[in-house]
């Protein structure tokens, strides 16, 4: 932790479910970052899912329940902080769900207000410039949909990719396009999923890079998975890592591990 | 129109494969998205004027009936007739009476989609009225049986191959391949058609209250000889497009062609303001406005109120990845696209309509790019809720979503869960970091693999370094 004078702001990380199941490096690389920044970062044991894949399927009331949950895991840090434009988009939803004269109303104002997805949260609330990543390669950055129109995340993560000396950015055709992730979408109209992320790794293919960066693990799994069936050789990773400097494991949908040290 | 939005999936995938569709799809996405954003680009107030429209159209969706009395007396003012119709049966007979007075058999027809929404042609063609399409797109359209596939290039799914086949066929001249000649046959064969008509349809973008006056733009004059020409013009229109003023009209002129196409302004901008007078060189005598409403006041003081801003310029079409996957007649109705989706489950019922509002990603580019901002995402989701309400989402749908919505809200459980299952996967994957096929997941492992998880859960990991900290 930082030996700073004056003890450092606690700020609550909101893992994600997906970074928690598929890619915990994720998350560390976000308490990495976070703490780079002067942070304490705590890990409320009391998160699951944002809710959002009840929100998307008209189900309110589940998702009133996991916002409650989650209102109340968070409360009393003065950030919380994901790795994801797309779940803490789903946050700033929190509002909507609860009438005017409702209590958790003004608990979810609040929520939305600590908020911040963390490329963001670096470059437009603590103006962060420490990044420190021997990083070196040719990058194409993916914009997600959420992170992008929900909470104007886009010139964010360049700025703080920036830094790293090794890197550059060759940005691909339509980076701004849906890549048919959409959470449940991608399972039930799966045609039209697939034909989406085949014009997206294309573009990102035809980049001329040879990584996909995206600050979203629903669209990266989704390009992931659509360039190792296509057999392309292009790599695929969340920004944090490459800010946090942890881009020594193996790329998404790369890994390759000891199952029988666990199993 | 035969309604087929429950085959909408089996209409995408078909859609999907069609090579033919897919070329024409190509030239809509590389088209109207430029030269949106070159035209959106020259106007600096261009964000301010969308917020002028969004204002305004609430304003007038709040006093709708104020406003349509208004233009009503307007119109009777100037000669015509305004005729209140509730459903679509309403506006057909109405339109069939009138047509019938005139002794009609022909029938010219400026581009409408009121007029598809209640199936109009069939209707007349079943009285032994001939109607005539004289816009480009819909002639075109009108030759093959077919329908429009988007609401303002409704031959926007056609190739040139595909129109010189047609016009071969139907006007037995040589095949050409070339547009211009093309255009010059179809205005060869329109013409007769617009002398020899009896009542002119055409639709309406805006109605103007203040002077009773109704407008359509066009971009080929065909709207300005089908209501000039026969002794009768037929105003189509829906409720929602009545407009206080000329400067109002004007307000939202500058927008709509701007998000439609990219030009400044369309062609032929004509206003109609009742029937013609003694020193009018043209004009008809008989001026009618049919005013359908069919289901749109339903939607007043609702939380769908907000598609009444919509101004029909197909922007969120125009934009929108699915649509541009698998194009307009996969819709299985009269309007496609985000608008459509939100559209159509009010007009046909969330029964049938139900998997439209379920196709989008959410990715929010319709609202970045709707001139009135409307919310189409949110109000998609909205038909969601109604969904899930009736207990009409998939039976399978709803079960995962509770068992996974049980776990969410109990997080050890939760946690016991996402461990266990971190582990099932990483066993499935063998050590390789992705699986080729994964059971209940087979619309995503049928076209690309799925990552595995790369260890333990953080949750996991974390509590273990959280441990390992505690101790000495």
């Amino acid at each position: 932790m930082s030996d700073t004078h004056t003890p450092p702001i606690k700020v609550g990380l909101f893992v994600t479910c997906l970074a928690d199941m598929f890619r915990p490096e994720v998350a560390f690389a976000t308490v990495k970052l976070l703490e780079q920044a002067g942070f304490l970062v705590d890990v409320p044991k009391a998160q699951t899912c944002c809710g959002q894949p009840a929100f998307n399927s008209g189900d309110n009331e589940s998702t009133r329940k996991i916002a409650r949950q989650t209102i109340e895991a968070f409360d009393g840090y003065r950030y919380v902080i994901g790795p994801s434009g797309s779940c803490i988009g789903m946050l700033h939803h929190y509002p909507e769900l609860f009438a005017d004269d409702d209590p958790w109303k003004a608990r979810a104002e609040d929520l939305k207000a600590r908020a911040f997805e963390i490329t963001s949260f670096l470059v437009d609330e603590v103006d962060f410039s420490g990044i420190q990543s021997d990083f070196k390669g040719k990058i194409t950055y993916h914009d997600s949909c959420s992170g992008l129109r929900e909470l104007g995340i886009k010139q964010q993560p360049r700025q703080l990719l920036s830094e790293i000396d090794g890197l550059e950015l060759n940005e691909m055709q339509e980076a701004e396009t849906c890549c048919g992730f959409g959470g449940t979408f991608c399972v039930k109209y799966a045609d039209i999923s697939n034909r989406m992320v085949s014009n997206k790794t294309g573009f990102a293919a035809d980049s001329g890079a040879d990584t996909l960066v995206g600050g979203d693990l629903g669209c990266l799994l989704n390009m992931a998975g659509k360039l190792k069936r296509e057999g392309r050789e292009m790599e695929v990773r969340h920004v944090v890592e490459l800010l946090a400097g942890m881009t020594d494991s193996a790329a998404i949908g790369d890994a390759d591990y000891d199952l029988g040290q666990e199993l | 129109m035969d309604i087929k939005s429950p085959e909408f999936k089996q209409s995408a995938r078909i859609a999907l494969q069609d090579a033919n569709l897919q070329k024409a799809l190509g030239n809509l996405k590389a088209g109207f998205p430029g030269k949106r954003a070159a035209a959106v680009a020259r106007v600096p107030e261009f964000e301010e004027l969308r917020d002028q429209a969004h204002d305004l159209k609430n304003h007038i969706l709040e006093h709708l009936d104020l406003y349509l009395e208004e233009f009503e007396a307007r119109v009777v003012e100037n000669g015509g007739q305004v005729h209140w119709c509730s459903t679509s049966e309403d506006a057909r007979q109405t339109i069939l009476q009138i047509c019938r007075e005139q002794n009609a058999k022909t029938v010219t027809k400026g581009k409408s989609m009121v007029t598809e929404e209640i199936n109009l042609n069939e209707f007349l063609e079943e009285n032994d009225i001939r109607p005539v399409e004289t816009d480009l797109g819909e002639y075109i359209l009108q030759l093959r049986g077919d329908h429009p596939s988007h609401i303002i290039a409704p031959a926007i799914h056609l190739n040139l191959e595909d129109v010189s086949e047609a016009f071969h066929e139907h006007h037995k001249r040589p095949k050409s391949d070339d547009p211009a000649e093309l255009m010059a046959e179809a205005r060869e064969m329109l013409r007769k058609q617009f002398v020899a008509a009896d009542v002119g349809i055409t639709g309406a973008n805006f109605l103007v209250a203040e002077t009773g006056s109704t407008l359509i733009v066009t971009n080929e004059g065909n709207g300005d000889l089908t209501q000039t020409l026969p002794k009768t013009h037929i105003v189509v229109s829906s409720i929602e497009k009545v407009v206080p003023t000329l400067e109002d009209m004007s307000l939202f002129l500058r927008l709509l062609a701007r998000s439609a196409t990219g030009q400044e302004y369309s062609v032929y901008n004509t206003l109609s303001s009742g029937n013609r007078r003694p020193d009018d060189q043209d004009g008809p005598e008989n001026f009618h406005v049919v005013l359908v409403d069919n289901g749109r006041s339903d939607m007043v003081g609702t939380q769908f109120q907000d598609m009444l801003r919509c101004i029909r310029c197909s922007a969120c079409m125009n934009h929108c990845p699915v649509y541009g996957s698998v194009g307009g007649h996969s819709y299985g109705w009269v309007y496609p696209g985000p608008m459509g989706s939100v559209l159509t489950p009010q007009m046909i019922g969330i029964e049938k309509a139900g998997l439209l509002p379920n196709a989008s990603t959410f990715c929010g580019k319709c609202e970045e790019v709707c001139p009135v901002r409307i919310p189409l995402p949110k109000l998609m989701r909205h038909w969601r809720e109604k969904e899930y309400e009736k207990h009409l989402s998939p039976k399978a749908v709803r079960w995962g979503l509770s068992g996974w919505a049980f776990l969410a809200t109990r997080p050890r459980l939760y946690r016991l869960f996402s461990s266990s299952a971190s582990k099932v996967m990483r066993m499935l994957g063998g050590g390789k970091g992705k699986v080729t096929k994964l059971p209940l997941a087979a619309g995503w492992t049928d076209h690309r693999d799925m990552p595995t998880p790369t260890g333990k859960t953080f949750m996991q990991q974390w509590d273990e370094r959280q441990k390992q900290e505690k101790q000495p």
